[in-house]
């Protein structure tokens, strides 16, 4: 059911230049042309019935409860099928029109069991609302007729139910699932009085390809399709709205709550990015926010094979501070550092560099971004000038030609691939350049004109393959290039690019790519139309992967496609807050706004607004971090938000810098993996429980709002401002808006953000200043933003990690919809009845020689180490590559994963590790060895002395 | 900091900036890379490295290490 909180118009809002005046019930109306009856008739506040229209669904015209009289015209048209004329006149109420709806409406209830008192839909029922509306007082037909009354619920899906005694038929649902998320899952089975809705072949929504995204629930005006939490705690007092915590797409959503309980969360309809839709996670995962695995108490021990204490947040953070400086009184003041997460707000991430560079007085600051899209910066800011995507996601509904690299927008990122498909759907082309058979390569109504199924690490010699197509073929846009681009880079990359050893065929042997395939490509990137580049963690986790980001600019500059809509560069930030992160200055060589340290004259901005010196020199990043402890130079960590010994590759490397470490301080709301090597805890908050902001992946900054009290007392900003007090740095901020004030102060694409012009538009896309007031949706119109685009020369280099007779299958990774990253929050939600462990994908060829069958252990040994999971034999994977995805600390991905890195930025190569396969029959040496770990932990954490008093 | 790893990742960064338009180019990018984004002990590591022979870099990244200043010692004790 829609919210309380929302208003529905009944069919979608046009946008056009064309105006077309009317008039409604008397009154003059003037509506964009193509808009309907109904919504014109919602603009002027007249509420016409209606049951199958709902402003998120082209108009369906079925239930005939919206009909109007309009002058001049014959019998009563339904208003959300009816488009305006110029001059028409429409009449909302006749006592024609009042007997025509209280009939239809008598059939529907003849068939509906009444028993709204007890109805979970009860006050928020549309069918109610309108036996209300058209002054229902009697059924003439009585209720002993055949009906629906006695039908099964369907109870499969953990998170809503389906009863259809209460379904009438308007196929809402259906059509929900085929025009906003394009899943095509549902179906209306029968006709007439037999006609249901049904789940995939007849199955149930858990067994069918459903993706449980609540589309179809939210479009549901009964009981029919309702959320589990709905029935069990009733309807919602408010709704608070907010922006999700998952991926980079920044949905913005309704909590809807009952005093500090959520009881649903709703996609919100005037969300800029996500326009009302959501997935299972956002819409439904959040139940983790109080799960009974959040530690709300601070926690110190001085050993890792110490039982916790339970301590007050001033004795936590004094201890912290206190070991952390006696680091530095030993082995100097470089020898501590701070980690941030791109789970964090701007204003926490923006806190925890300013606390490393002012009160720690080192750069060792960094962010999970440095294993992700730290490559999208470097790669950025060289050939563009700076380091973000270049559109908003609308821009794709202008897009004709669409590639999609080394990204899986329907698992990764689903409500910009409902976008996406949709635009498919309407006719745009797609390339897709991927190792696996991704679901857009084939999927019901799309399906890619070309799929580059490369092997693993080869994705500058396929981009350079491209580019050499578009300049040999002469399909470059050189008016674009002679304009917007540096001309002497330019003549330098052009001879390098039109090199025989850069053509497709010369690179098909490497990459594996039919030559005939790649130009096929090029000639549709190049001559399609406006053509949009979308691209993910399969770019940038790459030994070359600020290279390849280099290769995608030059690919948008050299065909003219980027500087409008329609077109571009987007990078697929896989975290809520990736790009916010490295905005905020996270890195150890940049600050805020990526300004690096080396400018003296942006470090005398710093300084004297935070009034200390601050250090010339970049700061460790995440891995120098980790060597550094080996060595003994690095002591000290704070991390917050963030598990790196799940995260980072070669994860038994990460433990031993861990565990070399003389103070580790975790704040997070679990107990991570990385927290089972630490000294001192501090409970974080999750979104729910805190004020912010994240930037999405469009440079988009929306609010985070608290709907909840910190389940621990203080919300993460707090915890960090405290620790920097102790340090010897105070800072006083009474709310994040006062942060944001800061950032704004001090960064130049900040400059016109605040909180209360974010209340006012709802969202802002940086650059946001004096030249845009308002933000702006697509960069780099007219001019790059460091003058002149620049070509660099590319050349393709092969990895380190190659395959060999030892080593013959390459392993690369990647994400399912229902999980999320390392899991934290996603396994500890119903989520995992769609995927309870990690799995490894391998080619039906690869797995007879070995003797796998589907569900076999499989062992998977590198030359970092090995370990065991179960067999999908699958030719979504080529013969001689295997996948698996990382949502289980258990499953040890990164145990097999190396330490080679992107040769620019250290972002770890996850994406290529040369293995070998094979059939076992136990877990690894690895995973006896972390349930050995994980169990003593548990039961350090079960003996912890318990403090019964409240934090304070 | 492990010398094998520092060595590996100059000659990376070899690899890209040999696209430069000459050696001399490539060494400038190469020095202002390590300049900019290692911290000073790694500098410190591999500079050290390359005096004692420079055992695995690579010619271009040798050249480049030759150029670096020496980083500055790491501060004393806390800040604050």
């Amino acid at each position: 059911m829609l919210s309380r909180f929302d208003t529905d118009h009944g069919t979608p809002e046009r946008s056009t230049d064309a105006a077309v005046t009317l008039e409604i019930d008397g009154v003059s109306v003037t509506v964009p042309a193509g808009t309907s009856v109904m919504r014109a008739a919602s603009d002027l506040g007249s509420k016409i019935p209606k049951l199958c229209a709902t402003d998120s669904l082209e108009a369906h015209g079925s239930c005939r409860l919206c009909l109007v009289e309009i002058e001049g015209r014959k019998g009563y048209p339904a208003s959300c099928t009816t488009p305006v004329e110029p001059g028409m006149r429409v009449r909302t109420r006749s006592e024609g029109i009042d007997r025509l709806r209280r009939g239809v409406m008598e059939l529907y209830i003849s068939d509906h069991p009444l028993d709204c008192l007890t109805c979970p839909a009860n006050g928020n029922c549309e069918l109610q609302d309108m036996a209300g509306a058209v002054g229902l007082r009697e059924v003439r037909y009585g209720y002993e007729g055949a009906n629906h009354f006695e039908s099964k619920k369907d109870e499969s899906n953990p998170y809503f139910s389906y009863d259809p005694s209460k379904c009438i038929v308007c196929s809402r649902c259906v059509r929900a699932c085929d025009e906003v998320q394009g899943t095509h899952a549902l179906t209306l089975t029968g006709r007439g009085f037999g006609a249901r809705v049904t789940a995939g072949a007849n199955e149930n929504f858990l067994e069918s390809e459903c993706v449980s995204c609540g589309a179809c629930v939210q479009a549901c005006p009964t009981a029919t399709l309702t959320e589990k939490s709905i029935i069990r705690f009733g309807q919602p007092q408010k709704s608070v709205v907010t922006t999700c915590a998952y991926c980079g797409v920044g949905c913005s959503f309704r909590a809807e709550v009952q005093g500090s309980r959520v009881v649903r969360m709703l996609p919100n309809k005037d969300g800029q990015a996500n326009h009302g839709h959501s997935c299972v996670k956002g819409r439904f995962a959040w139940g983790y926010a109080t799960h009974p695995d959040r530690i709300t108490k601070p926690m110190i021990r001085a050993k890792i094979s110490d039982p916790w204490q339970e301590v007050s947040w001033d004795e936590a953070i004094a201890h912290a501070a206190e070991r952390f400086r006696a680091i530095q009184r030993k082995y100097g003041r470089n020898a501590i550092g701070g980690v941030t997460s791109s789970r964090c707000t701007n204003e926490e991430t923006y806190l925890v560099q300013k606390m490393v560079r002012a009160a720690f007085g080192n750069n060792n600051t960094d962010t999970c971004a440095r294993v992700c899209h730290s490559p999208t910066g470097y790669g950025l800011k060289t050939t563009l000038g700076e380091s973000a995507g270049t559109q908003n996601f609308d821009s794709v509904e202008q897009a004709d030609v669409i590639v999609v690299i080394g990204a899986n927008p329907t698992q990764a990122h689903p409500v910009f691939a409902a976008q996406l498909k949709r635009r498919l759907r309407a006719g745009a082309r797609l390339i897709v350049i991927d190792p696996r058979a991704i679901e857009l390569v084939r999927s019901p109504h799309i399906g890619a004109d070309f799929h580059l199924r490369l092997r693993p690490g080869t994705n500058v010699a396929v981009a350079n393959a491209l580019a050499h197509v578009i300049v040999t073929e002469g399909l470059a846009n050189e008016e674009f290039v002679r304009e917007r681009c540096e001309a002497e880079a330019y003549a330098r990359w052009k001879a390098f690019i039109t090199k025989p050893e850069n053509s497709p065929e010369a690179l098909e042997a490497a990459s594996g790519v039919p030559a005939a395939d790649v130009r096929g490509a090029a000639r549709l990137y190049a001559t399609g139309g406006n053509a949009a580049i979308y691209y993910g963690l399969g770019v940038s986790e790459h030994a070359q992967g600020s290279t390849m980001v280099m290769c995608i600019a030059h690919l948008a500059m050299l065909t003219g496609n980027i500087g409008r809509p329609g077109t571009g560069v987007n990078p697929l930030r896989g975290q809520n807050n990736v790009q916010g992160a490295c905005d905020m200055g996270s890195f150890p060589h940049e600050l805020p706004g990526y300004r690096h340290l080396s400018d003296a004259v942006t470090r005398a901005l710093f300084e004297s607004d935070w009034g200390v010196p601050l250090q010339d020199e970049p700061g460790l990043r995440i891995p120098n971090m980790l060597d550094a402890a080996q060595d003994g130079s690095f002591r000290g960590l704070y991390v917050q938000g963030e598990d790196l010994l799940q995260s980072d590759p070669n994860t038994s490397e990460v433990a031993r810098a861990l565990e070399a470490l003389d103070c580790l301080v975790v704040q997070d709301i679990f107990l991570n993996e990385t927290a089972k090597y630490a000294h001192v805890f501090l409970p974080g908050s999750s979104f729910l429980e805190k004020n912010g902001t994240f930037t999405n992946a469009e440079r988009r900054i929306s609010r985070v709002r608290k709907v909840m009290p910190p389940l621990a007392g203080k919300e993460d900003w707090e915890v960090t401002m405290a620790l920097s007090e102790a340090m010897g740095y105070p800072m006083r901020y009474g709310h994040p808006s006062e942060i944001m004030d800061e950032i704004a102060r001090l960064t130049p694409s900040f400059e016109g953000v605040s909180y209360e012009k974010l209340e006012r538009l709802g969202s802002i896309q940086w650059p946001c200043n004096a030249q845009a007031p308002e933000g702006t949706p697509v960069m780099h119109v007219g001019e790059f933003v460091r003058g002149k685009g620049k070509f660099v020369i590319t050349e393709y280099i092969p990895t380190d990690e190659r395959t060999s007779e030892r080593f013959p299958l390459l392993l690369t990774t990647g994400r399912i919809l229902s999980q999320y990253n390392v899991g934290a929050q996603t396994r500890r939600t119903d989520n995992l009845a769609w995927h309870s462990e990690d799995r490894v994908e391998i080619h039906p060829h690869d797995a007879e020689q070995r003797g796998i069958v589907e569900g076999d252990w499989v062992g998977i040994m590198s030359r970092a180490g090995e370990t065991v999971l179960r067999a999908v034999v699958t030719d979504r994977v080529a013969p001689g590559v295997i996948y698996t995805t990382f949502h289980f600390p258990e499953s040890g991905a990164n145990v097999i994963t190396t330490d080679n890195s992107d040769w620019a930025t250290n972002c770890p190569e996850y994406k290529v590790t040369a293995v070998q396969a094979t059939r076992v029959t136990q877990p690894s040496e690895w995973q006896h060895k972390y349930r050995r770990m994980d169990a003593a932990q548990r039961a350090l954490l079960g003996a912890r002395r318990r403090r019964d008093t409240a934090p304070t | 900091m492990e010398i094998a790893k520092l060595v590996k990742m100059a000659n990376q960064i070899e690899g890209f900036f040999r696209g430069e338009a000459d050696s001399e180019a490539a060494v400038a990018g190469i020095a202002s890379h390590l300049q900019r984004f290692w911290e000073p002990r790694m500098r410190a590591a591999i500079i050290a490295h390359c005096a004692s022979g420079g055992e695995g870099l690579g010619e271009l990244a040798r050249r480049a290490v030759g150029r670096l200043a020496p980083p500055p010692p790491p501060p004393a004790g806390t800040a604050h």
